[in-house]
């Protein structure tokens, strides 16, 4: 009884140390997070009225995105170059960090992880124009082939089109696969690989039915990692995308800045939230048997 | 088994099995014929190369020089996953994305049978090792116990030649182990499969096995039945590592009747028998002899014994119950020796500085370089 008492008076100043120990990252979320997201849903119900902004609600707005084919159009390619993207990135990934995890002796890992992440002491944009500069018309790919033969024409359809953006996007989202899937294939029991052969499996079958399954959650957040901002990029289809290149991101910054139809911006911008969040929550879904029980 | 012959048949032959990594040798000339379903043993301290020898049956190491013959068949270059052994993991290696049937399913994949003769195979498994109804069950949601009955099954349903298993009991506590030493004895007398059992317990090894390989610095010491080695260990090493051994500074020479005649300190002269000479044995090899605490007995006031005397001081004693152990210094020896008592209805337990009087045989005595 009395040790009940004791035991509840003793949880009450747990909990209120709880309260206090989340107050401070809560107030971060709350600032940083849910204070913009609410402003850019709430600015997504305004209309913009040549220089005033009409605060009447209104799905105005909405309405225009979905009767507008341009901002379907952009949406679905957005979704598509993002896949792409994503599938790159998450292929090349795969082998390089299981070739560091299952052949780089151990004492070396952290010396190769470190150079894997070398490309990021370098600016995004100083990279994407590196990327310019290897693929252009005169540039470093084209003028290889040239001089060995291999063509006879530089190729144009590797730069200012959706190609670019895959490329440049994947190579630039990389090191963000390869560390998730690395950390998840160094989880990895070794003698579960080696119950594997002993039962009767080949090194292959024992990749596809002992590695990958416990390497699913590492390439689960590689995907997620990678698919979730790139549909958001707005420089990389700037610079090397060309007009057909072009994402749902350049036409929100059009909206905002150039436009000044913050309404209409926001519209956009919340659709492609919404649209980024049904798909991730749709992949999950899919592999959700694969991150259970680990 | 035996053949029609009568002849035992070696299921797996080690012929002069190396293994070096760099310049260091963990397994040393390592020759040994394991017999069709025997419960063998590899026993040895930590890092005496039981391990990779295991690994080196499974296929998982190649040996370094030597060759492994499973059931007649050169294994060199023959990859671990088309070696008829399965192997019990240590740390059991229960895949953790899959249930305990796809656990214990896993090697059947490649087996020509229909989907309902798996399930029924996976079912009879679980059976065979006390998991009735755990096959829906996530593995990690498994005790120990459980997890390595899992892996048992797992190994025992691909039906191999042989079973290794490496230290399946080490991580139980004292109850569970136990239990388990009596099941996998039962288990593998009732599949008839041979079983290569990696163990550091000593008990243990005596318990389960038919025969036992002793292991120091990657060879094999002695390899022989749990009660000859326990009875006649061919080295002062083996007798120390199996059970408790006393050991004497002693000397040995040829009797002009060819009687073979002891001199040990604290015990006096004895008389040998041919039989309780090692192989190859001569008079000036014998520097002492091993005497097992069980062999000797105290003797109380007033008992009287046919049985030759040493006289010595009790100079600790430890009381557990059902025994008591006594450190007896005897006249003329600086080290005390362990002297096991059953604690018989009326039998006095002697307290520390009593004077005893020790009964013991010369067939007991085993005589050490
Ligand atoms: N891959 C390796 N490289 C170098 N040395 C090794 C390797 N594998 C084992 N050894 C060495 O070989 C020796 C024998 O190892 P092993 O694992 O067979 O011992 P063990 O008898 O099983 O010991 P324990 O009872 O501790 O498991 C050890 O000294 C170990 O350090
Ligand atoms: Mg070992």
């Amino acid at each position: 009884m009395n040790e009940g008492r004791t035991k509840r008076r003793h949880g009450r100043s747990e909990t209120a140390q709880g309260y206090l120990l989340v107050a401070t990252p809560f107030a971060y979320a709350l600032l940083l997070l849910a204070v913009p997201l609410g402003a850019i849903v709430m600015f997504s119900f305004w209309t913009q009225d040549y220089l005033t902004l009409d605060k009447t609600l209104t799905l105005k707005n909405y309405r225009e995105a979905f009767s507008e084919p341009l901002y379907g159009e952009l949406l679905i390619r957005s979704l598509l170059v993002s896949g792409a993207v994503t599938l790159a990135t998450v292929l090349t990934a795969f082998p390089i960090a299981y070739f560091v995890s299952f052949y780089v002796p151990p004492e070396r890992k952290s010396m190769w992880i470190f150079l894997i992440t070398i490309p990021f002491w370098t600016s995004y944009l100083i990279r994407v124009f590196l990327w310019k500069v290897i693929l252009g018309y005169n540039g470093v790919f084209n003028t290889t082939l040239l001089g060995l033969g291999i063509i006879d024409e530089p190729l144009t359809f590797i730069l200012y089109n959706v190609n670019a953006v895959v490329i440049t996007l994947a190579h630039a989202y990389a090191p963000f696969a390869i560390l998730p899937i690395f950390v998840a294939l160094e989880k990895i029991d070794r003698t579960l690989l080696e119950a594997g052969r002993d039962l009767g499996e080949s090194y292959v079958m024992t990749f596809f039915r002992v590695t990958l399954p416990l390497a699913m959650p590492g390439v689960v957040a590689a995907v997620l990692i990678v698919f979730i901002p790139t549909i958001g990029d707005y420089v990389t289809p700037r610079l090397v995308g060309g007009p057909d290149g072009l994402m749902i991101a350049n036409m929100i910054q059009t909206q905002f800045l150039k436009l000044n139809n913050a309404p209409m911006g926001a519209a956009l911008a919340v659709l492609a939230m919404a649209m980024v969040g049904a798909v991730a929550l749709v992949f999950l879904a899919l592999t959700r048997r694969f991150l259970r029980g680990q | 088994m035996k053949d029609t012959l009568g002849v035992t048949r070696p299921i797996i032959t080690l012929d002069n099995v190396e293994k070096y990594y760099g310049d260091y040798y963990a397994l040393r000339g390592i020759t040994a014929e394991i017999n069709q379903g025997e419960f063998f043993s590899l026993l040895g301290p930590s890092g005496c190369g039981k391990t990779t020898l295991l690994r080196t049956i499974a296929g998982f190491e190649e040996p370094s020089s030597g060759r492994v013959t499973i059931d007649g068949k050169d294994m060199a270059g023959v990859p671990a996953n088309v070696r008829p052994t399965n192997m019990v993991f240590q740390s059991y290696a229960i895949f953790p994305h899959l249930t305990v049937a796809q656990n214990v399913g896993f090697g059947l994949r490649r087996e020509p049978l229909t989907r309902k003769e798996k399930e029924r195979k996976v079912v009879e498994a679980l059976e065979m090792v006390g998991l009735k109804g755990f096959g829906a069950r996530a593995a990690h949601a498994l005790s120990g116990g459980q997890r390595q009955r899992v892996a048992l099954a797992r190994a025992l349903i691909l039906e191999p030649k042989v079973l290794l298993l490496d230290e399946p009991l080490s991580a139980l506590d004292k109850k569970m182990r136990e239990q388990m030493q009596m099941e996998l004895r039962r288990l593998q007398r009732q599949v008839g499969i041979t079983f290569i059992l990696v163990t550091h317990d000593q008990e243990e090894a005596l318990i389960m096995s038919d025969r036992i390989a002793v292991m120091f610095e990657g060879q094999i010491a002695q390899l022989d039945t749990p009660q000859v080695l326990y009875r006649r260990p061919v080295s002062r090493q083996v007798g120390e590592f199996i059970g408790v051994m006393n050991f004497l500074p002693a000397k040995a020479t040829v009797g002009p009747d060819t009687h073979i005649e002891v001199e040990a300190a604290g015990l006096g002269r004895a008389v040998i028998g041919a039989d309780q000479l090692p192989g190859g044995w001569h008079p000036g090899q014998t520097q002492s002899v091993g005497i097992r605490p069980e062999t000797m007995s105290i003797l109380f006031e007033g008992e009287t014994t046919d049985r030759r005397v040493a006289t010595g001081i009790v100079e600790d004693r430890a009381y557990y119950g059902d025994m008591t152990y006594y450190e007896v210094r005897l006249d003329g020896v600086e080290k005390p020796m362990t002297i096991s008592m059953k604690n018989l209805v009326g039998r006095p337990v002697l307290e520390r500085g009593s004077q005893a009087r020790v009964a013991w045989d010369a067939r007991s005595l085993v005589l050490f370089a």
